[in-house]
């Protein structure tokens, strides 16, 4: 009977061991992430990816480019990503923006006149060395609640994005962009199949790394000549198209990317 | 029950699955494609030779700028600049730099040399893609100088077909009716051409009126029809031995003749007592066999390419309009029904679509239609067109056009006009003279 019971208490405190090391070990590793996660998702889906992506690819070469004079090319592009948030001139424009942010809470223009019209006495006041300290440091503070409301907003998204794939504005810009490097062939048949569906494999850049047409045998079967003509023309679309307009968080949910080119509505139409 | 629990929590654990991104590609643009064609690179003896024997002081850059034309033409293709190629002929032919063709934005390459060898003329060409920097294509071969302008039909019918995945159409030839004179007193002949303009003859005199000449399928035999002593008939001519002969013994007028696909019988009507029927005569044989039968005026019959069903116009329904039937004449269906009167139908050689011309509201339209009657589209409005012929690959049809005239009477041309099936590419098509009633031939080389 004891040894029953002995035996159940044990099993009992393993499981509430195991539970109580897992399951806070497994909560915790999205914790970790959002350092990682830049503050730009959200002007991605607030305002549209297409003039944000521009902007987006801007600095990220400029990053890369002040890391390939310190480091060499084969640095792997993960670190690059990591010392992205850090290396990105990102707190100067974050404090920035939190300024008119404040400033537009605060009505600046009226404190601002305010302040002109006091005394000599009160502006002595004004330039008190411990008070500016104060205001700083209540700016940092202000700016680190602020990043930190702004990151958990981003880790929200981002885990909704793993799960749903690229976003309306960033599909959108995809899109734009291989239409203007897609020229169909005009002479193809408009009544058979011509859906071509092409894999990629991109840098975190854009880039192609590895380019597969995933229905490859069709190329070579007789009376398919039309199709190799148009799997050419969309492979020379992805090559003239590079860097891809990619966005630039979330590496890993779109380094692998299917392209479905299909000139039947174009041929039709 | 350890490894139960283990296995319980093993399958709450959250298993992160990434489903591979799908974007579709809808649209694209239909900009002709840049194409940067540099010129085949001829070696001194060579060009010397040539130079003696046809002429053209640079047979590689005469050859190239066909190759040039003809993509230009056919409205699919952006030849570049030839002032802005960055590597040589000779070099780029053997290793092209892809760098300095993708600096200009070409997109594909031909590049090739001419050799004089044993009294031929040998040509190499390459198709490059030069975005993948790859070879696309290399062809090589041999013929007599004198066939240099095929030469460079040839190539182009090669890099059209690698790059659109159809057949060309430029080395072919057009037969048509040449024109001269005024409106009142036209004299017409029966001439022939290379579907670029070039190398016009002429194959009749123009004693005797002719009218709508059609070419074999092998492109040996012309038919078409004469007034030889003012009398209406369908000839026979073959190209080579210039040699004639009338199509049967109708004792009234024969017209609108047209070849069977196998080249085996030709198909016409034949008109008498103000009735017109559809016949067919076996060339073997001579047997001469009625298709149509009706009090109606049935003209213009094609067959479709497989032989099977042949179209036609007829005014049985009280207007003119386009019908479909077998080739025993049976099951005849009506499948024009817009407003408006539609004539000349002709087959495509695709089989999918029928070109006609059709009068509204006293304009002339050149369009198509598929062959059960349904998807028309007007390509081409004018004051007065007919006629239309389609390229051997379905692609292009090629027709004629008349100016009006003034008051006077004067200002009367007839030009021949080409338009591909989009109906963006419209183009004329120069001739020695006025021109009408063409016929475009089967590819020359296949």
């Amino acid at each position: 009977m004891n040894r029953n019971v002995i035996i159940s208490f044990g099993f009992h405190t393993l499981l509430v061991i195991i539970t109580a090391m897992s399951l806070p070990f497994l909560a915790k590793k999205p914790i970790n992430l959002p350092p990682i996660i830049s503050v730009e998702l959200i002007q991605i889906t607030d305002k549209t990816n297409i003039p944000f992506a521009p902007k987006a690819k801007k600095i990220i070469e400029k990053v890369k480019e002040k890391e390939k004079k310190l480091v060499s090319e084969q640095a792997p592009p993960k670190k690059i990503k990591k010392q992205k948030p850090d290396a990105v001139p990102l707190p100067d424009e974050k404090i920035e923006k939190i300024k008119k942010i404040k400033d537009e809470k605060q009505n600046p223009e009226k404190v601002e006149s305010e302040i002109k019209q006091i005394s000599e006495f009160e502006k002595k006041e004004l330039f008190d060395t411990n008070s500016i300290a104060a205001l700083i440091d209540k700016s940092k503070i202000e700016s680190a609640k602020t990043n930190k409301k702004l990151d958990k907003v981003t880790q929200d998204q981002n885990k909704k994005m793993d799960s749903v794939g690229l976003t309306l504005s960033e599909e959108d810009a995809l899109k734009a962009q291989i239409f203007g490097c897609w020229s169909i062939p005009l002479g193809l048949p408009f009544n058979e199949d011509l859906l071509v569906r092409i894999k990629l494999q991109l840098k975190p850049d854009g880039s192609i790394i590895k380019t597969e047409i995933l229905d490859h045998a069709r190329m070579n079967r007789p009376g398919q000549a039309f199709y190799k003509v148009l799997a050419e023309s969309a492979l020379r679309a992805i090559k003239l198209c590079q860097p891809l307009r990619v966005p630039s968080t979330g590496y890993e949910r779109w380094k692998d990317m299917q392209l479905n080119f299909d000139a039947r509505e174009m041929l039709e139409g | 029950m350890l490894f139960r629990y283990l296995f319980i929590l093993l399958i709450l654990l959250p298993i992160k699955v990434f489903a591979l991104i799908e974007v579709d590609i809808t649209r694209g643009n239909l900009n002709p494609l840049p194409v940067a064609v540099s010129p085949l690179a001829i070696d001194k003896n060579s060009k010397d030779n040539f130079k003696k024997i046809l002429k053209k002081e640079n047979l590689g850059s005469e050859i190239s700028k066909i190759v040039e034309n003809n993509l230009k033409q056919s409205g699919l293709f952006n030849p570049l600049d030839k002032d802005a190629f960055l590597q040589e002929p000779d070099i780029a032919n053997l290793k092209p730099r892809f760098e300095d063709w993708n600096l200009i934005k070409a997109q594909a390459l031909v590049t090739g040399k001419v050799t004089f060898v044993d009294e031929k003329l040998r040509v190499e060409f390459r198709l490059w893609d030069v975005l993948a920097g790859k070879e696309m294509m290399a062809l090589a071969f041999t013929t007599v100088p004198s066939n240099w302008r095929r030469v460079g039909h040839i190539i182009t019918d090669k890099v059209y077909e690698r790059l659109t995945g159809e057949k060309g159409y430029f080395d072919t030839r057009i037969i048509y009716i040449s024109e001269k004179g005024p409106k009142t007193n036209r004299i017409k002949r029966l001439a022939i051409m290379d579907q670029d303009g070039f190398n016009n003859k002429f194959l009749t005199l123009g004693n005797e009126l002719v009218l709508t000449p059609r070419f074999s399928p092998t492109n040996q035999m012309v038919t078409y029809l004469s007034y030889f002593r003012n009398l209406p008939r369908v000839y026979l001519l073959d190209i080579e031995t210039g040699m004639q002969e009338v199509v049967g013994d109708f004792p009234g007028m024969t017209f609108a003749p047209r070849f069977s696909p196998d080249g085996k019988k030709i198909i016409m009507s034949f008109a008498k007592d103000g009735n017109s029927d559809i016949y067919t005569m076996n060339l073997e044989n001579r047997i001469v066999e009625r298709i149509s039968n009706h009090p109606s005026i049935d003209t213009s019959p094609s067959y479709s390419p497989d032989g099977k069903y042949i179209t036609f116009n007829s005014d049985r329904s009280g207007y003119q309009q386009i019908y479909v039937m077998k080739n025993n004449g049976k099951n005849v269906k009506r499948i024009s029904f817009g407003s408006g009167l539609y004539g000349t139908p002709v087959w495509s050689p695709r089989g999918d679509l029928i070109a006609f011309t059709k009068l509204h509201k006293g304009k002339f339209y050149i369009g198509v239609m598929r062959t059960d009657g349904t998807g028309e589209r007007l390509l081409t409005e004018n004051f007065y067109q007919e006629a239309p012929s389609w390229s051997p690959n379905g692609r292009v049809l090629i027709f004629y056009r008349e100016t009006k005239t003034n008051a006077k009477g004067e200002g009367f041309s007839a030009k021949l006009w080409s338009i591909d099936l989009t109906g963006y590419n419209e183009k004329m098509v120069e001739t020695e003279t006025d021109a009408s009633d063409p016929s475009w031939s089967s590819l020359l080389s296949n």
